[in-house]
């Protein structure tokens, strides 16, 4: 049961239960759709730039808990990041829900998101996280073809 | 040993449901030996049948024995191995033949699974029928299965995919799926069970309506020949398919049914050894049925251990299973009814023993892994039945489906643990 509470910590059902900045923004200047055909769950990322900056994001979508609260916190981390800056906090993000990272110590980067390595016990998991990530990564490079978890 | 194991000794097919021997769970249990296996400190509680059964010793000891004492290629070799390797194999079609009670062996070829079953038959008597403007019906409960095979044969053939609806409970809308036939109707294909929804259909009425119209009729049987005795003749279809692996034998290995009439007018599925009866580089003349659609050397054991399956359920009576299972099905739906924020998605009068469902809230993937982590093997997410999912306005469901095995108990935990998803959750 210990496991179980390390992947579904207040925070992070706190956050899929009222998900952050769950909203259309009205002229993006990227925006993708994110797929995991595992479970059918559905995520779309919107983003406002200023200049390299990330002025606004907003997400929809639906999934399981773990895949909400994911994208609600992404979108609380980013805002005032570059482009550059999103993605290797993407990197980090990725190593420590996969484990990997763990044994690198410390992040300061990661700030909140470390409530996420609870996941690093359930692979299946895994992509729940990371769907809404690999959506905002896909807008940032412009892509138009819903991307995919798999 | 077990009077089942010991009834398990009579030759197939000579089992008479009538006379199975009382339903002992526990005896059956003891024969899987998977089923003791700890998953995260608890005992295992296997509720994913719909996806894949466990093996029983006398698949896996059958297919042990062959590797050890008989392996060699079939239908060749003049040795005594090769000999012994062909009647296993060829014993185990006439155990199907007779489960299935169909007129002859010649009309059961074995394929990879109820996947590759309807894939040959689109490719092959799809094919060499459809024509620009022609249709194939199918419902709107088919599994990816039962829908993307026809997909690829209309879109090839400029052909339209129909779907005949589903009501509120499930049930296919057999007056709707009456009026889709029509004179460019060329091929019906079916689930006998829906896989997400535990719906059995009206096989036989369903293709009496196509047989009146000369249409012949597809049942995909993957998720029926666990539960329901099958006669391919009294049902009347033209082909029926099913997966050794939904029925307890191994994977990898399943069986398609044909009409001998119409196997024999379909063009070759695949090219190359066994199914031809000579060669020259200007004429090939092909293997008579079924072998014309064995092309290569065959999962030989993957055969032995389904037809040791099928003996296996033979001797415990498929009657006797089903009504275990239809007790566990009553017990499920009525405890799992009781609990606040907890919906069933399919409630069709005439069901096989799986239940559906979601909770207000709570996504099926929460729910999975949390019951995971108590042993409890459920699967969520649409269920290769995307469709079906969006007809209930849904992404996913939480399936628990039973098999031969399962026990009351095991449904009790089932419920006490979705109590516990909820208070982690909620």
């Amino acid at each position: 049961m210990s496991e179980l509470r390390d992947l579904y910590q207040e925070v992070i059902l706190e956050h899929a239960k009222s998900p952050r900045n769950y909203r259309v923004l009205a002229a993006p200047d990227y925006k993708a759709e994110g797929f995991n055909p595992l479970c059918g769950d559905r995520c779309t990322v919107y983003l406002s730039m200023n200049g390299d900056i990330i002025q606004d994001i907003g997400f929809q979508g639906s999934g399981c808990a773990i895949s909400r609260a994911s994208a609600s916190m992404m979108t609380q981390s980013l805002k005032g990041k570059t482009a550059e800056e999103a993605k290797g906090l993407f990197q980090t993000f990725h190593g420590i829900v996969t484990g990997e990272n763990a044994a690198n110590g410390h992040h300061p980067e990661i700030g909140k998101l470390e409530v996420f390595a609870g996941v690093a016990g359930f692979p299946a998991r895994v992509k729940c996280a990371t769907l809404a990530w690999h959506t905002m990564q896909a807008a940032l490079h412009g892509e138009r073809e819903p991307v995919t978890t798999e | 040993m077990s009077a089942h194991t010991a009834f398990a000794r009579q030759p197939a097919g000579t089992a008479v449901e009538n006379c199975s021997p009382a339903f002992d769970v526990e005896n059956v249990r003891a024969d899987f030996p998977i089923l003791h296996t700890m998953i995260h400190g608890h005992p295992l509680v296997y509720l994913d049948n719909a996806a894949t059964s466990q093996k029983p010793n006398a698949v896996i000891q059958a297919m042990v024995d062959y590797y050890q004492h008989d392996n060699a290629n079939i239908h060749r070799g003049v040795h005594s191995l090769s000999q012994a390797a062909t009647e296993a194999y060829e014993a185990a079609r006439t155990t199907v033949q007779r489960f299935l009670h169909a007129v002859s062996t010649n009309e059961i070829v074995f394929v990879r699974g109820a996947t590759e079953a309807i894939n040959l038959v689109a490719q092959t008597y799809g094919r060499q029928h459809l024509a620009q403007g022609d249709e194939v019906l199918i419902t709107a409960m088919e599994h990816h299965s039962n829908i993307v095979p026809w997909q690829i044969l209309c879109e090839e053939k400029g052909a339209t995919l129909r779907v005949a609806p589903i009501d509120d409970r499930g049930e296919l809308l057999l007056d709707e799926f009456a009026k889709f036939l029509n004179p460019r109707t060329k091929f019906v294909s079916v689930a006998h069970v829906s896989n997400a929804l535990g719906s059995i259909n009206p096989v036989k009425q369903i293709v009496r309506m196509a047989h009146s119209s000369n249409i012949p009729v597809l049942v995909d049987g993957a998720q029926a020949l666990p539960h329901l005795p099958i006669d391919v003749r009294d049902i009347g279809c033209d082909f029926y398919v099913f997966s050794g692996h939904k029925v307890y034998g191994p994977t990898g290995i399943g069986v398609l049914y044909g009409k001998a009439a119409l196997l024999k007018e379909m063009p070759p599925y695949q090219g190359g050894g066994e199914m031809i009866s000579s060669v020259t580089f200007e004429k090939t003349t092909y293997n008579k049925v079924p072998h014309k659609f064995e092309a290569g050397t065959p999962d030989i054991a993957g055969v032995i251990g389904l037809g040791a399956a099928i003996t296996y359920i033979d001797s415990l009576g498929i009657g006797a299973i089903g009504a275990h299972e239809h007790e566990l099905l009553t017990h499920a739906t009525q405890i799992l009814a009781q609990i606040p924020g907890l919906k069933v998605i399919g409630t069709a009068r005439e069901k096989a023993s799986l239940v559906s469902f979601v909770m207000d809230g709570i996504h099926p993937h929460d729910i999975g892994t949390i019951l995971d982590q108590e042993g409890i093997a459920v699967r969520t997410g649409h269920h290769c039945a995307q469709p079906v999912m969006d007809r209930f306005g849904i992404p996913a469901t939480v399936r628990a489906s039973f098999g031969l095995y399962n026990t009351k108990e095991e449904i009790d935990a089932l419920a006490r643990c979705i109590e516990k998803v909820k208070g982690i959750l909620s």
